[in-house]
């Protein structure tokens, strides 16, 4: 629709998203990855009918794709963007984040994207893991409206800190985490169900890369190694997922009846069920957001061995 | 013109070079630069051109530096040259690269240098001392030949160093010198350099240094303790190291440190770090009485940042730490004990020994039916969640868990037969671990509920089983824990010092004397019950010996003074 790909310098850090009908979120989550120092944006719009397009296409650092199909068919965006990124992403830092996803890393308020990417080029590192870190309000999530421009932590500032499940997979190599507020909440009885939480978002990208399901995982499998096996830590991010915004029981209703998501939307209905009786996801234990050094204190991520 | 002459390693970054270059010009030192070969001529030649209007500054013929190799030395030596012969008044010559950032006024190392004339700064030690070489190979870099890059031909590199081994390959030193190895950046004083530079025998040096692994960290090193008068081990430029021996970079938040260290020169420093260039560069009015640098704080900083890549935080599982088994350096964050059977024996044990111990005691963390955290919470520290099914899909990440959650407050939960077992060789293998058993004690509930004897019978059992599992587990050769196995009837005899052993290995300082001993449960009839069972065929053995009628021993006389005061 908008391609302003020519006008890419070969160092350039990008960013990769899909989205559907976020207007009201967009403005933000562009001035975040903006400040970051992102220096393009290359978004796939799934047929939004609330101006997300319109807004995309008036912006100097963004090219934007616009898809009618099926969400499903491309397994949930993937295809979308492994399309895109074999493209434009060659020899790039490509950042594969959702508009609610805000990227957190080791000094992130005191030094920019490029300085973190600059430090994984010379210690020969491909891939950033950054898991999804659910964040929540304290009351119903329908409490607070969220005006657009705004930054959605001010809102969703809470979190869980320590109640997440760690497996290997043995397929792909990559640690798959479940756990936060959705498993403590909506998948108590069936922790198994509880979505993933691991995510590999920043990869130094080449044609021969793939995403297989979301940001989850990566081929070839070595880009899954984000982890260390002998006792160390690698350096890793979190993404604050500023899903459960009051935006969300109205998106949650409008997803369950579009049945495009993984599982048949199963994860969808439980939010529906739920979110009905009781959408406090808050508890005494919830730890308030303050900044990365927080979250690295917590164990949640890592400065590995960057100083 | 001063007596301090800089060589500037250049290869990146070239507008730092090139501010860098000219700051040192501006206060009087004569700059040789080396580019590497491998920049493109013409981003060389506008580089040059850029600095043509500095009489002071010259550049070198380029080689091609490529980490690990000759190349470097080769630079160095050619730089080194056109120095010593451009500019005759020096005293000093400093190497140092483009990312390099002077953090003091040039003034102060000029003057530094003068007071200390002949003296040579070089790291410097031999290869037996050093701990920080990378790769296994510290010996070997000077009785091996390494033809082959390291970066780009690693398995040549691999393969002929395992071929060399393997053949018993050794390398002699020319002139029976004694190798040293250090950092890269040093400060010679004109005699020595020229010394090294025109020795006799520099073709033979050369010949040997040029297939020695990592040749800039030890040509210099080894043939400045031929030539020196006088030399100081260490190096005038900060740079620290990380595990992989690649350079930590330095960013815009490190510049209170940085200012604090009273260094002359750091590297590496990240080219976009404005402020760092900014600050420095311009900063002429330096606190009064500086003398040694002191890199004390930074070198802790990046000693911790090794540490934690290396070795990690104990007890922690996560997105980038995930050890194998084995490998955790600390399966827990944190001490904790394990009580079977004492919530049976007992009654209100839980808080008794909560107020004796002054740590969090829970319930039985891993009954079937719920998690009982301490005070009946259904949520924990980190947002754990008291339900079953969670916990049982990781009964063992639970556990940790919860560890981890409440650092710095000591856990003591009960455990028994009844309970989900599969932490078991978790806390047996685990030295944080203290776990108590009073085996047996399983027996309490059952003697104490009215069902119906047949079942009570097939549960005894099992729960026997169970137990005696449970105990092979600790008496394995595998656990660590510290652990205290009594029967029954061996801790009734005495139930509190066996009480007070356990609750002093927890070390806690109460203020206060704690007078009361916990009540113990009502164990009139026990004995005919376990009688009981054994004339049903089922034998019950883990509790010890119970006399079939009167009272078991211990227990009409509860010891009145528990606590002795000194």
């Amino acid at each position: 629709m908008s391609a302003r790909t020519h006008a890419l310098r070969p160092d350039d850090i990008l960013c990769f998203t899909t989205l559907r009908n976020e207007r009201v979120r967009l403005p933000y989550f562009l001035k975040y990855y903006r400040d970051l120092g992102v220096d393009h944006f290359l978004m796939v719009d799934n047929d939004s009918s609330d101006g997300s397009l319109e807004y995309l296409m008036a912006q100097p650092d963004v090219s934007v794709w616009h898809s009618a199909a099926s969400y499903k068919r491309a397994r949930f965006g993937v295809d979308w963007l492994n399309w895109l990124q074999m493209k434009y992403a060659h020899g790039h830092w490509a950042l594969v984040v959702d508009p609610d996803e805000f990227f957190v890393y080791p000094f992130c308020d005191t030094r920019p994207i490029r300085a973190l990417t600059d430090w994984l080029d010379a210690s020969s590192i491909k891939s950033f893991s950054a898991m999804l870190l659910d964040m929540y309000p304290k009351g119903r999530i329908d409490a607070q409206p969220y005006q657009e421009g705004q930054n959605p932590l001010e809102i969703t500032s809470w979190f869980d800190a320590g109640n997440y499940v760690i497996k290997k997979n043995a397929k792909f190599g990559n640690l798959w985490i479940q756990g936060g507020p959705r498993a403590r909440t909506f998948f108590k009885d069936l922790p198994q169900k509880a979505p993933a939480l691991n995510k590999i978002p920043l990869v130094k990208w080449d044609r021969r890369y793939a995403y297989v399901s979301s940001t989850h995982m990566l081929l070839p499998r070595g880009l899954n190694l984000v982890y260390d096996e002998w006792g160390g830590e690698k350096a890793s991010g979190v993404l604050l997922h500023t899903k459960f915004l009051d935006t969300f029981t109205h998106k949650a209703a409008e997803e369950l009846e579009r049945g495009q998501h993984y599982a048949a939307s199963m994860e969808y209905r439980a939010y529906a069920a739920s979110l009905k009786d009781n959408p406090d996801l808050w508890c005494k234990w919830s730890e308030k957001y303050i900044n990365w050094r927080q979250l690295e204190i917590l164990g949640l991520m890592s400065k590995g061995n960057w100083a | 013109m001063s007596s301090v002459g800089i060589i500037m390693l250049v290869h990146t970054a070239f507008e730092r070079a090139e501010q860098i270059a000219r700051h040192w010009s501006a206060a009087g030192c004569p700059v040789v630069i080396h580019v590497d070969q491998a920049v493109p001529r013409p981003v060389f030649k506008s580089f040059r051109a850029r600095l043509a209007d500095r009489e002071d500054i010259r550049f070198c013929r380029r080689h091609r530096c490529e980490w690990g190799t000759w190349g470097i030395v080769a630079a160095t030596q050619a730089a080194s040259e056109l120095m010593l012969a451009s500019f005759q008044n020096l005293r000093h010559v400093y190497l140092s690269s483009g990312s390099c950032l002077p953090l003091r006024p040039v003034e102060e190392l000029i003057d530094y240098l003068a007071e200390r004339p002949n003296t040579d700064f070089i790291e410097s030690a031999t290869t037996a001392d050093v701990p920080w070489t990378v790769g296994g190979l510290d010996a070997e870099r000077f009785t091996l030949r390494f033809p082959f890059s390291w970066k780009r031909h690693r398995l040549l590199f691999d393969g002929y160093v395992a071929l060399q081994r393997l053949l018993r390959f050794k390398r002699r030193m020319p002139n029976g010198i004694v190798p040293h190895m250090g950092s890269q950046w040093w400060c010679l004083t004109r005699q020595t350099l020229a010394g090294i530079l025109e020795d006799p025998d520099r073709g033979l040096y050369d010949a040997y240094f040029k297939r020695v692994w990592i040749p800039d960290e030890s040509y210099f090193q080894t043939l400045a303790r031929q030539r020196s008068q006088k030399i100081e081990s260490r190096s005038l430029t900060l740079s620290k190291f990380d595990f992989q021996g690649k350079p930590h970079i330095f960013y815009d938040d490190h510049l209170q440190l940085l200012r604090r260290s009273d260094c002359f020169v750091a590297r590496k420093i990240w080219p976009h770090a404005n402020r760092l260039y900014e600050v420095f560069l311009s900063d002429k009015d330096s606190p009064a009485n500086r003398t040694e640098p002191n890199p004390g704080k930074i070198d802790r900083i990046f000693a911790k940042a090794v540490d934690r890549r290396t070795r990690g935080r104990a007890g922690l599982y996560m997105q980038s730490r995930f050890p194998n088994p084995g490998w955790e350096n600390g399966v827990t964050s944190g001490q904790y004990s394990v009580l079977q059977g004492f919530s049976e024996l007992f009654e209100g044990f839980e808080p008794w020994f909560a107020k004796a111990t002054g740590s969090r005691v829970h319930g039985h963390l891993f009954a079937p039916e719920r998690v009982y955290f301490s005070g009946g919470q259904s949520v924990i520290n980190g947002a754990l969640s008291d339900s079953p099914q969670t916990r049982d899909y990781d009964p063992r990440g639970f556990l940790t868990s919860l560890i981890w959650n409440t650092r710095g407050e000591r856990q003591c939960f009960q455990f028994g037969p009844a309970d989900v077992q599969d932490p078991a060789w978790l806390m047996a293998g685990d030295p944080n671990a203290q776990i108590s058993v009073i085996s047996g004690a399983w027996a309490l509930p059952l003697f104490r509920s009215n069902r119906d004897f047949a079942t009570l019978r097939a549960e005894a059992a099992e729960l026997q089983k169970i137990e005696s599992e449970f105990l092979n587990v600790l008496r394995s050769p595998y656990s660590k824990a510290r652990i205290r196995i009594w029967t029954m009837a061996d801790f009734i005899e005495n139930p509190m010092e066996h009480l007070q052993t356990i609750i002093d290995e927890i070390g806690f300082k109460s203020l206060r004397r704690l007078g009361e001993a916990p009540k113990m449960t009502d164990l009139t009839g026990f004995g005919q019950f376990l009688q009981n069972l054994k004339n049903q065929g089922m034998h019950p053995y883990l509790m010890g010996d119970f006399p079939v009628t009167g009272a078991p021993t211990g227990l009409h006389r509860p010891t009145p003074k528990p606590y002795l005061v000194k």
